[in-house]
């Protein structure tokens, strides 16, 4: 089993966005997609995820409605807002851009060891 | 979902949190039974998974951020709960709370009512009222009634106003149904539109009404509507006779209508009115209203009124030399109800600020002896905050409940305390509880919580945790001792300051009721009448009016003196000329000494019972054609002839050309009523035969004259039998405000009586809320001493020993307390003397007196928890360890 991370702080937001972009899903499917998506790397403890919903809810970043499930069970489905959207786009540029700043000066350290 | 449906949906939210967990958790579980974990294994293992289910469920109520109202929500709770559990101390505080802004609440909705809402017209904002303004003074001031040829030459001149005019216009409604004495008013045309006022029936008037010659028509009020013509829609276009002409009635005003604050009965235009004084630019009797035209500012108005001013004063400098225009904003003018209503307001304040402080030591002692309690929930990780702020909630829910008890209580005692003012209040109908209101009294309400909520919550997070938690309940820190003392010292010094006050009303009404009004006010009636306005028509015909309508009335039995006077001693209204002891033709602008002149009939004396100094009393001798004579009083004989006898000596009033010879001096008459006489401008007076007065004046005094009766019997009792004698031929004739001299003289010290009434009430108040206060203070603090002092009495102190012991704390504060409101009393009784009539600096004896009632009251009340003290057993207490 490889070992595994604690999520840096806030980016459990922006994933729970990012698995919510995809189409309406309840808690329980967002847990297990993190859980998946990250094959087993990223440890996000499900105690913090809830909380983390109904936070991004209460922002407006996040709908909820609730409906059945395949199995016939009501459950709470999130779905994200036009709000969330842009929330989405402008959190995974800017993602983006530190994840290149930091590898690119990872890359000159390593270069100065050779 | 909203915040707010987040809000008032907790227990759903709740509900559905509980479900999404639920699910969470049911899936895990069904996943892991699939991996081959057994059911019990699974579900265990999805638990653990999740984490501990409340801690979740409270990140997630955190998550929401409705949280701190949940917790408001639960304080409130919490807070209702121990106060049901405490049922005596919500008692007194809810009442005295109830009362305290009760209180405040009606004197602020009367302040509202009467002061600070506008009048009920269109923009009454913008609405303006027009002055002359001369660059000398009179006794009146400055600022003069309009004359009306100055009242059409500003109308044409200035553009930017639209303008309206009207006078008073009394008189007698002597058809249809019985004869009545009216007020009405001479208004033009515009004066409706300019107000937007719309008639209730009909219609106003028109402007080709407003013409010498036109067509006569009337508007009449709802009242006469109601009165004379039974509320019929016939009434238009039916005649009435107002003031001896007839007129057709074309529109009836809505009830609600008032000009200022006063009701009209019947309005004419007063563009028909042809009497000379329409003509005569020294007649100043119209009032002009305007408002400022679309577009144009006030400042404009003021330079336009300005450049008429200078023109009119130079084309006709006899009347208008020194005189311009002005233009002030129209405002009620409510007289020195403004200072009664500020002296209530400030007594009701200082009763809240007793109760709050009442209410302030109880909540500290409680939070004094909760200090283990809360100093447990401190240790277990509550923060400072948030227990300061669950106190603050519990004392926001005792004041929002008593504001809204003593909310209640206004809305219940406003109308009635309206009705109950002296001399009616102005603007009465103004009077309500509206938003303004209500408003003030939630701010008053949460003020008064957090007043006496913040010194208990200062204190909650208890500072030094584990020795509060060691000490158990019975030390008392010293800072919470001092806050008591505090409280209790600024109850009494409050108290002193109101019964101080009380004290000084009280000594004023009783002096001023001892006072003599210069006249025998038993048995005196005094009614103004109107003469038939067929009587009026030329002097000769009212001169003979008067003395068959005298001669009538000295018929009615029970009738033993009669005659006719133009100001009646303590009632509204003085005729103050000017005079001189040297010829003067009493120009503009040179000062003059001022003297109430009486014009009456020689039975005047009689009727009155004015005591006869010297000389003579005017005689029936004293006639049109002979010397002019007049009689004064002692003020006046020692301000014109001081140091020399008057009898004999000449002087010269504003009324006629020659001097009138000094016949005779009586004694001085309080005209201006008990309360008011001796500190008023004007007191000096003289008496001068109506008889004498000018032909071309006695129309003009007729309109003013009261007959004054002296009476054998009860003299309401006449009422009646004389209206039917002074009748008349034409039975047009009436009297009206219809007054007893004694009324008269009750009356003028209504004001006074009122304020001590209230005072008096406030005073007791706030001496029984000082009282409880002390009482529970000295009560808790005792209880709290209970060990030591069985301590001390095991060691041998005596009764009488732990008696003082508790007595000297009380003391302490009382005495603390009396200084602080000694000193708060000197600003008091200062403004009472400034702010009402009659009311002198106060004497010492007073002051001791009301303060030794305090400190007695405040003994009794210490000396129930000393003496329980006393008796303490001290083996019981020192086995309470």
């Amino acid at each position: 089993m490889p070992a595994k991370f604690d999520l840096p702080q806030g980016t459990l937001d922006l994933l729970i966005l990012k698995v919510v972009a995809l189409g309406p899903v309840h808690g329980y499917a967002i847990a297990q997609r993190l859980h998946q998506v990250s094959r087993d790397v990223v440890q996000a403890p499900q105690g913090t995820l809830y909380p983390a919903l109904h936070r991004l809810e209460n922002r407006g970043l996040l709908a909820a409605d609730w409906k059945q499930t395949e199995t016939g069970r009501d459950a709470k489905f999130y779905r994200l807002t036009r709000k969330g959207k842009a929330q989405l786009e402008t959190e995974s540029a800017s993602w983006q851009k530190l994840t290149e700043a930091v590898s690119l000066i990872l890359a000159l350290s390593e270069g100065g060891a050779e | 979902m909203t915040w707010w449906h987040r809000v008032t949906h907790l227990k759903k939210m709740e509900d559905q949190l509980d479900n999404e967990l639920a699910f969470h958790i049911e899936q895990l579980t069904a996943d892991l039974i699939a991996r081959g974990h057994s059911a019990v294994e699974a579900r265990r293992l999805a638990r653990l998974e999740l984490g501990g289910p409340e801690q979740v469920k409270e990140d997630c109520r955190d998550a929401r951020g409705t949280r701190w109202l949940e917790d408001f929500f639960q304080d409130v709770r919490y807070a209702v709960r121990t106060l049901r559990q405490r049922p005596g101390f919500a008692a007194v505080a809810l009442l005295s709370l109830a009362l305290g802004t009760g209180a405040t609440t009606v004197m602020f909705s009367l302040i509202d009512g009467v002061m600070l809402k506008p009048f009920a017209y269109r923009d009454p904002s913008r609405l303006l009222r027009l002055w002359e303004q001369t660059d000398w003074s009179t006794q009146f001031g400055s600022l003069w009634a309009f004359t009306y040829p100055n009242y059409l030459d500003c109308r044409q001149a200035v553009r930017s106003l639209d303008m309206a005019v009207w006078e008073v216009n009394r008189g007698t409604l002597s058809e249809p149904g019985a004869a009545e004495f009216l007020d009405g008013v001479e208004a033009s045309h515009e004066l409706f539109p300019l107000l937007g006022v719309n008639v209730e029936l009909g219609r106003a008037f028109l402007p080709e009404e407003d013409k010498p010659g036109a067509a006569p028509v009337a508007l009449i009020s709802h009242s006469v509507w109601q009165r004379h013509f039974g509320g019929s829609r016939d009434a238009l276009g039916a005649k009435l006779i107002f003031d001896g002409h007839p007129y057709t009635v074309v529109g009836v005003l809505p009830a609600a209508f008032r000009l200022e604050d006063d009701q009209f009965d019947v309005f004419t235009p007063v563009g028909q009115d042809t009497s000379q004084g329409m003509q005569n630019r020294g007649a100043h009797a119209f009032r002009v209203w305007a408002r400022p035209r679309p577009g144009a500012s006030l400042g404009q108005a003021q330079t336009e009124l300005t450049l008429v001013g200078q023109r009119l004063a130079k084309q006709y400098p006899d009347t208008n030399k020194g005189r311009t225009f002005v233009a002030q904003a129209l405002k009620p003018d409510v007289g020195d109800t403004k200072q009664t209503l500020y002296l209530l307001l400030g007594a009701v304040v200082l009763v809240l600020l007793i109760a709050c402080a009442n209410i302030a030591s109880l909540l500290l002692a409680r939070a004094v002896s909760r200090g283990r309690e809360l100093a447990m929930r401190a240790a277990l990780g509550a923060g400072r905050g948030r227990l300061a702020r669950q106190c603050l909630t519990e004392s926001g829910v005792l004041a929002v409940m008593g504001g809204a008890l003593g909310v209640t209580l206004a809305a219940i005692g406003i109308r009635p305390f309206a009705l109950f003012w002296p001399g009616g209040l102005p603007r009465a109908q103004e009077v309500q509880l509206n938003w303004r209101v209500l408003l003030f009294a939630l701010a008053v309400s949460l003020l008064s919580g957090l007043l006496f909520g913040l010194a208990p919550a200062l204190r909650a997070p208890a500072r030094h945790l584990e020795q509060t938690l060691r000490s158990g309940a019975r030390t008392l820190a010293r800072g919470a001792h001092r806050l008591h003392g505090t409280f209790v010292a600024s109850e009494i010094a409050i108290a002193v300051v109101l019964l101080v006050s009380a004290g000084l009303l009280g000594r004023t009404m009783m002096r001023l009721s001892a006072l003599d009004p210069g006249v025998d006010i038993h048995n005196v009636l005094t009614a103004r009448t109107a003469l038939s306005p067929a009587a009026l028509a030329d002097p000769e015909r009212t001169r003979a009016a008067w003395k068959y309508l005298l001669d009538q009335v000295r018929r009615v039995p029970g009738v033993e003196a009669a005659a006719i006077v133009d100001t009646v001693p303590m009632r509204n209204g003085s005729n103050p000329i000017n005079y001189s002891t040297i010829p003067t033709d009493f120009e503009a602008g040179h000062e003059y000494p001022t003297v109430l002149a009486n014009s009456i009939t020689p039975d005047y004396l009689k009727v009155t019972g004015i005591p006869l100094r010297r000389g003579r009393f005017l005689t029936d001798d004293d006639r049109k054609g002979t010397q002019s004579v007049v009689v004064i009083d002692d003020v006046m004989a020692q301000q014109a002839f001081p140091g020399q006898d008057p009898i004999g000596k000449p002087i010269w009033i504003a009324i006629g050309p020659d001097p009138a010879i000094v016949v005779g001096v009586v004694g001085h008459v309080r005209q201006w009523g008990l309360a008011a006489d001796d500190q008023s401008k004007w007191r000096a007076q003289l008496y001068y035969p109506f008889a004498q007065v000018p032909d071309k004046l006695v129309r003009r005094w007729s309109e003013l004259m009261s007959i004054a009766v002296r009476t054998g019997i009860d003299p309401l009792n006449l009422v009646e039998p004389l209206s039917q004698a002074i009748r008349g031929a034409t039975g047009d004739q009436v009297l009206y405000e219809v007054n007893t001299l004694e009324h008269l003289a009750t009356r003028s010290l209504a004001r006074q009586r009122f304020l001590l009434l209230l005072f008096g009430i406030f005073a007791g108040l706030a001496l029984l809320l000082a009282c409880i206060g002390i009482y529970g203070v000295l009560a808790y603090l005792t209880s709290q001493r209970v060990p030591e002092i069985g301590v001390r009495m095991a060691l041998g102190a005596t009764a009488p020993r732990v008696m003082w012991m508790v007595l000297r704390q009380s003391l302490a504060m009382i005495l603390a307390g009396i200084v602080l409101g000694a000193a708060g009393s000197w600003f008091a009784t200062r403004s009472l003397v400034r702010l009402v009539e009659g009311v002198r600096s106060i004497e010492p004896a007073t002051l001791a007196a009301m303060i030794a009632v305090l400190a007695i009251a405040a003994l009794i009340a210490s000396f129930l928890p000393a003496r329980r003290a006393s008796r303490i057993d001290p083996l019981k207490a020192l086995r309470q360890e």
